[in-house]
């Protein structure tokens, strides 16, 4: 049994392409780009969220293909979600604390 | 021959390579909440002082910001590709790919020096006359700025190190085609560095 799940661990290995790797850094220079060129026209409190938005999608790109999350076992998802959560709660409720003082 | 086969036969049937993997997570886990404790006192600073954070913004480079991303970006591109070259069997490839992340993780270290040296040298550093002499939230801004980008930089260092010794570890064939979770685990690392510059650089470079 646990030779057979070694088995699998070891037979699911996901070999990602050159290629693909190489498309994911085309993508994360041009949303630098874009970041850089909306910083330049005057959005006013709106490019605090534009900037953070596409920090995000940067940081999901790294995270799914750069990182493996996309192809590793579902349990990686469910840790990084928790985490997510975690420095979620952090956020907000310094921000309840802050904003109603 | 199966890659557990293999693993047999090289003598590590005992390895748990997932496990190896979520450990380094975990660990990663941990740095996020540092960082992350820091982003807040960072967003709670610029909901109070949001001209001076704008004012003081303009003062870094943002060209010298945007060259360090790509760079970075770059770096994490190399490091991934040396998992596909080791785990393609090819040896060299994936040495050289590790060794091009390094050299870029110093070229970054390069223009920070320089970044650094230039706000020192107009008399923008801690405690100095010169900011002394400026608003609460300029001081604040640029106390954030050193401590965030030189904590960075600082994992930036530890990131090359560990390159450094996986690169040891490749060229004695301890890191090879049916053993590659040192090196898997080490990118990971080095993923997060640039993680999380993509979030410092437009809170200090754009937001003005």
């Amino acid at each position: 049994m646990e030779h057979r799940e070694q088995q699998q661990h070891q037979d699911e290995v996901h070999v990602v392409s050159y290629g693909r790797y190489f498309l994911i850094w085309l993508g994360l220079v041009a949303l630098t780009g874009m970041t850089v060129a909306f910083a330049g026209i005057n959005l006013g409190n709106w490019i605090i969220i534009t900037a953070m938005t596409i920090a995000s999608i940067k940081t999901l790109l790294v995270v799914n293909v750069f990182m493996h999350l996309k192809y590793e076992d579902r349990i990686f998802r469910i840790f990084v979600l928790v985490a997510m959560a975690i420095l979620l709660i952090f956020i907000v409720f310094t921000f309840f604390d802050y904003a109603f003082r | 021959m199966t890659s557990h086969a293999a693993a047999v036969a090289h003598g590590h049937a005992h390895r748990d390579d997932v496990g190896t993997k979520l450990g380094m997570w975990l660990f990663l886990f941990t740095e996020l909440i540092l960082f992350g404790g820091m982003f807040i006192i960072y967003a709670v600073y610029r909901f109070s002082y949001p001209t001076e954070f704008r004012l003081a913004a303009t003062e870094l480079d943002t060209l010298v910001g945007t060259v360090n991303t790509i760079i970075l970006l770059t770096s994490s591109l190399t490091v991934a590709m040396s998992i596909t070259a080791i785990q393609e069997g090819k040896k060299w490839l994936s040495f050289v790919l590790v060794a091009i992340t390094i050299a870029l993780a110093l070229a970054f270290l390069v223009n920070k020096y320089f970044e650094w040296g230039h706000k020192i040298a107009v008399g923008l550093y801690p405690r100095s006359p010169e900011l002394l002499s400026r608003p609460a939230g300029e001081i604040l801004y640029f106390g954030l700025y050193y401590v965030m980008t030189g904590l960075h930089a600082l994992h930036v260092i530890i990131g090359a190190v560990i390159l450094a010794v996986m690169m040891v570890f490749l060229a004695k064939g301890t890191i090879n085609k049916h053993s590659y979770v040192r090196l898997e685990v080490g990118a990971l690392y080095w993923h997060l560095v640039d993680i999380i510059w993509i979030f410092l650089f437009p809170l200090f470079y754009l937001l003005q």
